[in-house]
């Protein structure tokens, strides 16, 4: 604790609260909203990325459908369902946050973690069958697209989308891993009880702005067009 | 201390202020105290300013002559980048809202701190990681891209550094996102009992218009770099032509950005600008609702004029006439700011303090800035100015003729309060009429030479052009000395300066109601405010100490 807040022990109720807030609600709807305008920025962020997408997307169709066929959509539909139950259990860590029940939330940020490390053990095998089928469009390594020469330069296009959507969503969910851990080792030292909940709260709110992320990228990556090229 | 004697009749500076609370490097680096972190950014921006400022007289040397004598033509290429990076990236983009805003935003709301003093401090530090990658760039060869990194040169076909610098872009943005953040839920949640949104200072206002397009512009430039960095390091094709990439898509995405940047830079000094008038009128700032507005106006319309940076990189015809209408339409809320400055300003008694002169100076820059700035919405004329020192000339008169003179101008306005200190008037006066004339007399031929047809980022040039650029050289080095005499008078005020007292200007305002420097807690007790933002002159006389 900084010199200045312990000055100022004497006004205060709960050892989380910050020297310049008045009360704890008022610094819990502060963090709350400072959460909200960052994933502001991450719809931004990801935006300009989509931005690239859906112009490329209507220039390639032909090449993107192709191409979308060549991701495994059962393991993007495996890993759909592991991220939209992660979210479950994230949102009954939050309910046990506030409920102050110190070993439900240890247990759901624990299979909430659990979830996410699944999600990134799957890509990763997805990750590597890509490397298998040389449809990885750069790093030095042979691209092969023999199959539909005529796409063989635009499918690249679609592959660098590809990568670079979903290696920066993956990137987020590591971060998120981290602060799931972060957030376990205050659930299990005190620091989150009752009235302290509020960084539960937003970590959960990052993680399921995560989780939509994801939910936005599985059709628009593997599904839509699948029915346009012939079938495979 | 030796100065107090003499002047024993004079106010005194508090005996506990938050520059004595802590004296070690570590209360320093390890503060989350608004009013120190303030002072970290202004001794960072000054160096990034110094360096970019160096690179600058580099360029204005070679254009002393026609012909490409002092630097080759990749070594100019590589000087004027990092003019440009460093100015606009880690100088323009922080100045402001780093120090001024970070230091009075919480004691004009009467707040303690901004919201998040963890984060603050963590922005900090972000943005000298970026900056450092910046001048790593610098050192390692530099980069030659031009600060706009346009592909396909930067993706394919550039050797210098554009990796380490466009980490640094990335990074450093990082630190803007995460100030405009901070500023907003401060702005929102921490304003003292009574301070209503209509209460605030237009200071406040442009701060959290600046702030919206940080944070709803930033992430955008992010994700532009991120692109271009994974085409260079991974070589994915995403600008790249020959797979059917689109490197205009790259000028739609870095634009989307750095248009709205622009107003970034010019924003938080028209705030500096509205306490300045009010201040040295002593009135009432004219139509504060509508100049209130007008910075929202801005920040939104901001965000849909960047096409006009591209009327001659092949877009459609329709795409260019809606970007020159919308690009027209900003330059309303501009003018609303200006009209409602000077007509603060008719019939006010001015006084001539140093302050006032940047006030009056940002006046005049700013409207040839902006004027020459619909010269080049109208698509036709563009097409003729494009990538002459027409648009160099243009961007100058905001960048520098706005966004410099509103900090210098907010930098000797609350210095007294930051420091408890005043400077050399007399100097100050001469310093700002030199930079007003030195800056004019650098970039006001610019527009004639644009005009006639001198293209930018050539380090040579025809000799008839010669005239003209002798004069923008020697108006730079008038401005190298007006920019090096605040240093000087600014750093021996700290020991020597006179003690300023809580309210040297007369000026309303809760910054002016705490003692200079202010305690760290910024105030005794929570204010409670009942009054409007420019009570001018009702509430002075409470004020003066």
């Amino acid at each position: 604790m900084s010199p200045e807040t312990s000055a100022a022990a004497e006004h205060h109720h709960h050892p989380a609260l910050a020297h310049h807030f008045d009360s704890l609600a008022e610094q819990n709807e502060a963090a709350t909203l400072g959460m909200w305008v960052f994933l502001v920025t991450e719809v931004l962020f990801f935006g300009g990325a989509l931005m690239a997408y859906s112009i490329y997307r209507s220039w390639y169709p032909g090449a993107f459908a192709s191409a979308s066929h060549h991701l495994d959509v059962t393991l993007g539909a495996v890993n759909t369902a592991v991220l939209i139950v992660s979210s479950l259990t994230m949102a009954m860590a939050v309910h046990a946050a506030q409920l102050g029940e110190r070993g439900k939330l240890k247990a759901f940020l624990l299979i909430t973690m659990v979830l996410g490390a699944t999600f990134l053990v799957v890509k990763g095998f997805e990750y590597h069958e890509k490397y298998v089928e040389h449809h990885i469009p750069g790093l030095g390594l042979p691209f092969d697209y023999s199959a539909e020469p005529q796409f063989a330069a635009t499918a690249q296009i679609f592959f660098s989308i590809y990568f670079v959507l979903t290696g920066l969503h993956a990137l987020h969910m590591i971060v998120g891993l981290g602060i799931m851990t972060w957030m376990y080792i205050w659930a299990a030292n005190g620091t989150i009880d009752k009235d302290y909940s509020s960084p539960i709260e937003i970590s959960g709110l990052y993680w399921h702005f995560v989780d939509i992320v994801w939910i936005f990228l599985f059709p628009l990556l593997y599904l839509i067009g699948r029915h346009a090229s012939g079938a495979h | 201390m030796a100065s107090t004697a003499p002047i024993a009749p004079l106010p005194t500076l508090p005996k506990k202020h938050y520059l004595n609370d802590g004296t070690t490097v570590a209360s320093w680096l390890l503060t989350r105290d608004h009013k120190r972190i303030a002072l970290l950014y202004l001794v960072a921006v000054t160096v990034f300013f110094v360096i970019g400022g160096l690179f600058a007289v580099l360029v204005r040397l070679e254009l002393a002559t026609p012909a490409g004598d002092l630097l080759s033509d990749d070594s100019y290429n590589k000087v004027f980048t990092m003019h440009g990076v460093m100015m606009v990236f880690f100088f323009l983009i922080p100045a402001i809202p780093g120090t001024l805003g970070n230091f009075l935003i919480p004691i004009m709301i009467g707040a303690k701190d901004l919201a998040f003093p963890k984060l603050n401090l963590a922005s900090w530090y972000i943005f000298m990681i970026g900056a450092t990658f910046g001048t790593y760039s610098v050192l390692n060869g530099g980069l030659d891209t031009g600060w706009t990194f346009y592909t396909p040169f930067s993706t394919v076909a550039s050797t210098s550094a554009v990796v380490p610098a466009a980490l640094g872009v990335f990074i450093n943005g990082f630190s803007s996102i995460l100030t405009g953040l901070n500023f907003i839920v401060t702005i929102h949640r921490m304003r003292a009992p009574g301070m209503t949104w209509f209460r605030l200072p237009l200071f406040v206002w442009s701060h959290y218009a600046t702030s919206l397009i940080m944070v709803l512009g930033t992430p955008v430039l992010a994700i532009t770099v991120v692109l271009v960095a994974a085409e260079r390091i991974f070589s994915f094709g995403i600008f790249d032509a020959n797979r059917g990439g689109d490197p205009v898509l790259f000028q739609h995405l870095f634009w989307f950005y750095s248009h709205p940047a622009v107003y970034i830079m010019v924003l938080p000094a028209m705030g500096v600008m509205s306490e300045l008038v009010a201040a040295s009128c002593r009135k009432p700032v004219f139509g504060y609702t509508f100049v209130a507005f007008a910075s929202l106006a801005i920040a939104i319309i901001g965000f849909f004029v960047w096409g006009h940076h591209m009327f001659v990189a092949g877009q459609s015809v329709y795409a260019a006439l809606i970007f020159s209408i919308l690009s027209f339409l900003v330059a309303v809320p501009s003018a609303v700011k200006v009209f409602n400055w000077t007509a603060t300003m008719y019939k006010g008694a001015v006084s001539w303090q140093t302050p006032t002169l940047y006030a009056i100076g940002f006046i005049g820059l700013f409207t040839i800035g902006g004027l020459t700035g619909l010269f080049l919405s109208s698509v036709g004329l563009d097409i003729h100015l494009t990538d002459t020192y027409f648009i160099v000339a243009h961007f100058h008169y905001i960048m520098v003729g706005g966004t410099i003179m509103g900090y210098l101008g907010g930098i000797h306005f609350w210095w007294p309060k930051m420091t408890g200190r005043m400077y050399n008037e007399l100097l100050a006066k001469i310093s700002a009429a030199l930079i007003f004339f030195g800056f004019n007399l650098t970039f006001f031929p610019q527009f004639v030479v644009g005009y006639l047809g001198m293209p930018r980022r050539y380090h040579a040039y025809p000799p008839e052009f010669q005239m003209l650029n002798v004069l923008s050289s020697a108006g730079a080095s008038i401005l190298a000395v007006g920019y090096a005499l605040p240093l000087s008078y600014l750093i021996y005020s700290l020991k020597y300066g006179k003690v300023a007292g809580n309210n040297p200007w007369g000026a309303v305002g809760l910054e002016w109601t705490t003692t200079s420097p202010p305690p760290t807690a910024n105030f005794e007790e929570t204010p409670l405010v009942t009054w409007d933002a420019y009570e001018y002159p009702a509430r002075v006389e409470g004020h003066v100490a």
